[in-house]
């Protein structure tokens, strides 16, 4: 399951990143590390999803989204 | 550097993660006395400013925001460049306490560097409206910091926070470090560092910290540099090879494991942790709506472009009136001491027709930057990149490349500097290549008085219709662009959103302020200039002093090129001189007018009837107007525009294909809409 696939307002940890190494890197860097809590607030169809982690809120493209392995909460 | 003369002042470095108060903090410290501005929240080159406190002289640096110290980004280089040389005494941490576990991974990094860093712990105040504690005295004690509670926006925790750079200038004032954090079993390591890794990390670090400083005995600091070859840095490992094989995925390991270590901390010193941020949410639901977002916005811009015309014109009428009575009183000078007509025709129709002709467009330009800061300070422009990702996805780039296409509206110089924060060099190229297309304020005089000579009532749609068209120019442009260069991985959206937060009155009116003082000075230097080497140019010939402009040097030129022009209803002489005096600056385009005509007060209502006339007599109507507002839009970008993609893109052919790619355009699209208008 993706981060893409959590419905608006739902909560899930994330389990790994399949993304390319230097965007894994950033995303972890910016607080994405393993068995962090998520919440999705907000997607588009497009694929882009607005996330809550650690207090603080990002917009991912689909990309993105699709790379973000998580596990319910 | 030009500071680097005033070896006094102690030399203040503010760096922190974007959106955490940083700049209105800066702000707050050296006013308005700052050398560089950029728009609020995109600092993308450092700036600097002066302050005094108790008797010594600080030197404050302002750096773009970012996340960590590696460089993925052109900002991030900046920045770490800055705060790796020499030339910072000590480094003020701001932090943004309501969103304190993510912006301490840039603090604990700092930390390791070993140098004099002080935390800054801003937004203080929000965090205990949130009914939020932070034991302060427990954090200093487990980072080895001074940590300083302050409020950028309500300016406490000022003075509290220099005296404490003061102190710890120099290291030898460092707080002990009284934590045992449950990672590593090293106990001397602890008592050293804030943050101890895992053992078989640490093991790795010491065996390439003591092959370092084997290697290089002046190195200052082998830990951090040995940690910096764990996390795989490109750059220290070309500064500093040594032989030895790296082990893989560290760095992966060292990011989680810092986490871990924040988490401990947040556990000790946040007391009330709550995640009560429920009128940012709630905002978020309309303004990024699934399928209102887009709606949302477009209205939005809607607002910002009716009050730029409505209020702007309104003021206007005010500047025009000074400007005849000024302009009246100084013929009327002429005359009563009898200088030459000469004199008077140069400082009447030249200077005081071109320079006072875009001074008048100085409300409209205050209101677009104005609103365009607001949009900013209070958060919303990162939400623009989620809401038109999706359209930007289509046209080959990421929803963040609409914020540099957004501050053109503003100067097309900060925006293609803007582009920087895409990582993606590609990206970032085809961005610059397009910006120019969004139409700035310098040509917003042009439409302005284009429109109202030859539209009437329809002016202000008229004038609003060049950005459609600018933004329709850029995508199509871009879509070009995605369809010729081969695929490649696309770099997808990525960015922070903020809390939403009342836009800062000092942070806005800076910035405003210093816009003024650029158009002001414009005013006063390029257009000033252009304005007398064109009245030279135009009464000037190969026969000395002409009364009949058409025999004029300017005219000469630009009679060369009246066949290349007459398809797209601009071949006109006065007009092609216009547009080539309007690269200096788009807004010479309109004073250029005044003085071909000698036009006084050409944005007044008898100017443009004046005008229009002339223009009239030679077959100029409103089909040439509006195809000549299209070229004027879409033509070669400003001389300083061209010189910031040259040294953003750093290739000249680039830069040139760039300008011929504008010009061809402008010539086809004007081309396009004459004929079509025409025939009807």
């Amino acid at each position: 399951m993706t981060l893409r696939d959590i419905k608006i307002g739902g909560k899930c940890k994330i389990s790994c990143i399949k993304l390319r190494d230097d965007t894994a890197r950033r995303l972890e860097m910016l607080g994405l590390t393993q068995k962090t809590p998520v919440q999705l607030l907000n997607k588009k169809k497009s694929g882009a999803v607005i996330v809550k982690v650690r207090g603080t809120r990002f917009a991912f493209g689909r990309e993105i989204a699709e790379g973000i392995e998580v596990s319910e909460d | 550097m030009e500071n680097s003369t005033n070896h006094k002042a102690l030399r203040v470095a503010f760096i922190g993660n974007p959106n955490c108060g940083k700049t209105t903090l800066f702000n707050a410290y050296t006013g308005a006395n700052l050398k560089v501005a950029n728009w609020p929240g995109v600092t993308v080159e450092k700036k600097e400013g002066s302050y005094k406190f108790r008797g010594e002289e600080f030197s404050l640096i302002d750096l773009p925001g970012i996340y960590s110290l590696t460089s993925y980004t052109m900002e991030e280089r900046v920045s770490r460049m800055c705060i790796l040389s020499d030339e910072v005494d000590v480094i003020v941490d701001v932090a943004d306490a309501s969103a304190l576990e993510r912006n301490m991974y840039l603090t604990m990094q700092l930390v390791e560097l070993d140098k004099p860093v002080v935390m800054a712990l801003n937004m203080m105040d929000i965090v205990e409206e949130r009914g939020m504690e932070i034991d302060l005295h427990r954090m200093q004690e487990v980072l080895g910091i001074p940590v300083i509670p302050v409020s950028a926006r309500k300016k406490t925790g000022l003075e509290a926070l220099m005296h404490a750079v003061l102190h710890h200038k120099d290291m030898s004032a460092r707080h002990r470090i009284e934590h045992h954090h449950k990672v590593g079993t090293n106990e001397e390591l602890h008592r050293e560092y804030a943050l101890v890794y895992s053992d078989p990390i640490e093991e790795k670090i010491a065996e390439l910290g003591s092959a370092l400083a084997k290697k290089y005995p002046k190195l200052e600091n082998p830990r951090w540099h040995a940690i910096k070859y764990l996390e795989n840095d490109t750059e220290i490992i070309k500064q500093y090879p040594i032989d030895c094989e790296l082990p893989d995925g560290c760095e992966s390991i060292m990011i989680n494991e810092k986490y871990d270590f924040i988490e401990e901390v947040i556990a000790e010193v946040l007391v009330n942790k709550e995640e009560k941020s429920a009128k940012t949410d709630k905002i978020d639901r309309l303004l990024t709506h699934p399928v209102l977002g887009i709606p949302v916005f477009l209205v939005i811009m809607a607002v910002v472009f009716t009050l730029t015309f409505t209020v702007g014109d309104w003021l206007k009428g005010y500047f025009e009136i000074a400007l005849e009575v000024f302009s009246d009183a100084v013929r009327g000078l002429f005359e009563a001491v009898n200088a030459g007509e000469l004199i008077s025709g140069l400082v009447v129709d030249g200077i005081i027709a071109g320079v006072g002709g875009i001074l008048t467009f100085l409300p409209n330009i205050v209101i677009l930057f104005f609103a365009l800061a607001i949009l900013e300070d209070s958060g919303y422009m990162s939400r623009v990149a989620y809401v038109m990702d999706g359209l930007m996805g289509k046209i080959g780039l990421s929803g963040r490349a609409f914020i540099p296409m957004l501050l053109g509206f503003g100067c097309t110089v900060p925006a293609v500097m803007a582009s920087r924060a895409l990582e993606d060099k590609r990206d970032r190229l085809k961005t610059i290549f397009v910006t120019p297309f969004m139409s700035c304020s310098a040509r917003l005089p042009v439409y302005l008085l284009l429109s109202q000579m030859f539209f009437g009532s329809f002016a202000g749609i008229a004038a609003f219709s060049m950005y459609v068209i600018g933004l329709v120019m850029a995508i199509v442009v871009a879509l070009i662009v995605s369809k010729l260069t081969k695929k490649y991985e696309t770099h997808t959206l990525l960015i922070e959103l903020p809390e939403y937060k009342t836009p800062n009155a000092h942070t806005i009116f800076i910035y405003v302020w210093d816009k003024i003082k650029d158009y002001l000075t414009k005013a006063g230097t390029t257009i000033f200039l252009a304005s007398i080497v064109l009245w030279f140019l135009l009464n000037f010939g190969m026969s000395g002093l002409v009364s009949d402009m058409s025999e004029s040097f300017a005219a000469s030129i630009a009679k060369f090129l009246v066949p290349v022009m007459t398809p797209t209803g601009l071949g006109y002489w006065q007009i092609i001189v216009a547009l080539i005096s309007g690269i200096a600056a788009k807004e010479v385009v309109v004073s250029s007018m005044s003085v071909l005509y000698g036009i006084g007060n050409i944005s007044s209502a008898e100017g443009m009837t004046a005008l229009s006339g002339a223009l009239g007599e030679v077959g100029f109507t409103a089909a040439n107007a509006y195809a000549m507002m299209i070229f004027v839009l879409l033509y070669i970008p400003c001389v300083a525009t061209i010189a910031t993609i040259k040294r953003e893109s750093g290739s000249v052919r680039f830069t040139l294909g760039a300008v011929a790619m504008q010009l061809g355009t402008a010539w086809v699209m004007s081309a396009v809409v004459y004929n079509i208008i025409s025939l009807f």
